[in-house]
């Protein structure tokens, strides 16, 4: 049987379909006040010049380890996270930046973080990969492919089991798909209804292979019919497609428990890491066309420009603002201390950083 | 006092923190209608319902990494591994995601997760399904390990493991499963990290967990009756945690030690407290820190080979002899 085979399977929910076309008037964008659809455009822009001033201090040297940047991707982080209710989560892989940025972090302490400062989101103990903000439902920024994926499946569980009326949406690359752990979640969530939507950013590489290189079948979002899930594919850059399509499903896991996986079709401008070469696998003329013709940015300045709700002056101002927000987390990150060798043992184990309720005895730490 | 098998204390243990924290939920292979694969879950679905006690499919990568996304949220899953060698497969769960999460997210999260299992030789089940990975799970800082030997240890530190707000691991033994053993009638929670001194001498201290701790009992009775060697037994019962105080304490009195183990020899839990003691009790030493451990090969099938490749009483023996020579 050739690999490359045609889908025999119809597409089994017609969510699909109807999320494509007018999506922006979906019910769920056609409802934006003009001030929601200026901040949704504000924070892809805020994202853009974020990650934009950290490659300048990574390629200064402020930075240290890997840098995967999320330019050219902002409308899924954006989009998808936009809809979160109270009861939402999310957890995402290492390119996390766009995610811990539309859920709400402060750049400050993200900036800090990269510069592996005390200030920082994590202390200066996780990284670029590793952004946690439970206060706000983001599980993290993990590092391994396709790990958070059980991960993800588990805060859907706690949802049901608690009887709440919330979904987890669990991120993941076009990579991690072949990943063991993902089927196993995917297997797990289809099981037990969970609330739980797998959204695969398909930028089209996993690392430096092609997705038709790495990944057999017709399609990664179709791998969920071999578990009885719900599946969709839409476009990245249009945020309102990315809105409308994940609306629907976001409904279905909180309403019925009902999980699916969403393919989201996207493409990163930067290489899989700042430092990995980029033209090994992919032309500059490949990356210039989709900036041309599909930046998720430019696209929805234009809808929104077309929709009489931004104006060139607007546009500026944003900008000028995002850059500014930029830099400063960048000085705020420059002039932060660095954790201590005394904080290295520090955020190990709960009972060791809560010494008063220590129930435990012995020693927890070797030398 | 009422006696007990191992199965049955933990079986009480579980029941009790069920009933105690409503967060409180056993996931794992053949827990909830097969009544677990060695019955340590025998009755619990009948008395806790199907959202207590679940069934899951083999799948450990995703059983176990579900269950660490789930205790993020408050729950507090206790996993059953229905061998610890099947920790393989969820390698990456436990290792990046339980024993690390916390430290990442800079203290921001944390795990309340035990997962729990038999990890033992000893019942011919070859090399797959023999490990005894204390020493691997102990290596990685933000979880703890707990090796209980006797049905009262086993309950206790269950109780508490299942109370504890970061990550354990609790390792079993299908061989104990069947021992029996007096378990007080009122709730008893045991600390983690404190070890017990299961038999008290004077001229030799044998550093022991798990069911190395009955071989050893056995050993020294025999060095008693037959040899006049006076052997203390310290079960150190939690790895991590570890109550090297006790030992230290021990190692003071008799001034010689021979460390017990389950376990291959390189890189071992042994190896660790070898270290230990010649850095800290060096001048209470009066000779070598000797050690004995499991013949250092996979675990080999044949019967009766297996059981001398494991510590058993007469290796003991022989290992005591040469530590007090």
């Amino acid at each position: 049987m050739s690999k490359k085979a045609s889908p025999t399977i119809e597409k089994k929910d017609d969510i699909a379909t109807s999320a494509c076309g007018a999506s922006s008037q979906a019910p769920v964008n056609a409802n934006l006040a003009k001030p929601e659809k200026i901040e949704l455009y504000r924070k892809m822009v805020r994202i853009r010049r974020f990650e934009e001033r950290s490659l300048r201090a990574y390629l200064a040297k402020k930075i240290g380890g890997f840098l995967h940047l999320y330019i050219g991707q902002e409308a899924v982080a954006v989009g998808c996270c936009s809809l979160m209710g109270k009861d939402d989560h999310v957890i995402t892989a290492y390119r996390d930046h766009g995610h811990a940025m539309a859920v709400g972090m402060d750049t400050k302490a993200l900036m800090a973080e990269l510069y592996g400062k005390i200030t920082g989101c994590s202390k200066g103990k996780g990284g670029s990969m590793h952004y946690f903000a439970p206060s706000l439902n983001y599980w993290g920024g993990h590092g391994i492919v396709g790990g958070q994926i059980p991960l993800g499946t588990g805060l859907a569980y706690a949802l049901k089991y608690k009887g709440l009326k919330g979904a987890a949406m669990a991120f993941m690359g076009d990579g991690a798909v072949n990943q063991g752990a993902v089927h196993e979640a995917y297997n797990l969530a289809a099981l037990w209804n969970l609330p739980v939507i797998f959204v695969v950013e398909n930028n089209g590489y996993s690392m430096g292979t092609s997705q038709e290189r790495s990944s057999a079948g017709p399609g990664l979002a179709q791998r969920a019919e071999a578990y009885g899930m719900n599946w969709a594919t839409c476009f990245g850059h249009d945020i309102y497609e990315v809105r409308a399509t994940m609306d629907k499903f976001l409904k279905l896991a909180r309403e019925e428990s009902k999980p699916a996986v969403v393919e989201i079709d996207t493409y990163r401008y930067r290489g899989h890491s700042v430092a990995d070469p980029d033209q090994t696998y992919r032309t500059r003329d490949e990356i210039e066309e989709y900036r041309r013709t599909k930046d998720p940015i430019q696209v929805f300045q234009q809808k929104l420009i077309e929709e009489g709700v931004l104006t060139d002056a607007i546009i500026e101002q944003i900008d000028t603002e995002a850059k500014a927000e930029a830099d400063l987390a960048a000085d705020f990150a420059e002039a932060s201390p660095y954790p201590t060798p005394d904080d290295i043992q520090k955020d190990v184990y709960w009972e060791s950083d809560n010494p008063d309720q220590r129930a435990s005895k012995g020693r927890l730490f070797f030398d | 006092m009422a006696v007990l098998t191992y199965r049955e204390a933990i079986r009480a243990a579980l029941s009790e923190e069920l009933t105690h924290d409503e967060n409180v939920v056993l996931l794992g292979e053949e827990v909830a209608n097969f009544h677990g694969a060695y019955k340590v879950s025998e009755g619990l679905l009948e008395k806790f319902g199907p959202k207590r006690i679940v069934d899951t499919p083999i799948s450990e990568a995703g059983f176990v990494g579900m269950g660490v996304g789930a205790s993020m949220l408050g729950i507090r899953p206790v996993m059953e591994l229905m061998f610890w060698s099947f920790y393989s497969v969820a390698f990456d769960q436990i290792l990046n995601n339980a024993a690390n999460v916390r430290y990442m997210s800079g203290g921001l999260i944390n795990c309340p997760i035990v997962i729990r299992g038999p990890a033992n030789g000893g019942t011919n089940v070859g090399a797959t399904h023999s490990h005894t990975p204390e020493n691997v799970l102990a290596n990685h800082p933000g979880i703890k390990v707990v090796v209980p030997a006797t049905a009262r240890d086993a309950k206790g530190l269950l109780k508490s493991a299942i109370r504890d707000n970061d990550p354990v691991m609790f390792l079993e033994n299908t061989i104990l499963y069947g021992e029996k053993g007096e378990v007080p009638d009122t709730e008893e929670l045991i600390p983690l990290g404190v070890a017990d001194v299961k038999r008290t001498g004077t001229d030799l201290t044998i550093v022991t967990y798990g069911r190395s701790v009955l071989h050893s009992l056995v050993a020294a009775d025999i060095l008693e009756k037959e040899h006049d060697v006076s052997v203390e037994i310290v079960d150190l019962r939690t790895i991590r945690p570890l109550d090297f105080d006790t030992v230290l304490a021990s190692v003071k009195k008799t001034h010689r030690v021979l460390i017990v183990e389950e376990q291959k020899p390189f890189a071992s839990v042994g190896s660790q407290l070898a270290y230990m003691i010649q850095r800290e009790a060096f001048d209470e030493l009066d000779g070598p820190i000797h050690r004995l451990a499991t013949i250092d090969a996979p675990a080999i099938y044949s019967p009766p080979v297996e059981t001398e490749q494991l510590p058993n009483p007469q290796r003991i023996l022989k290992a005591a002899l040469a530590a007090v020579a």
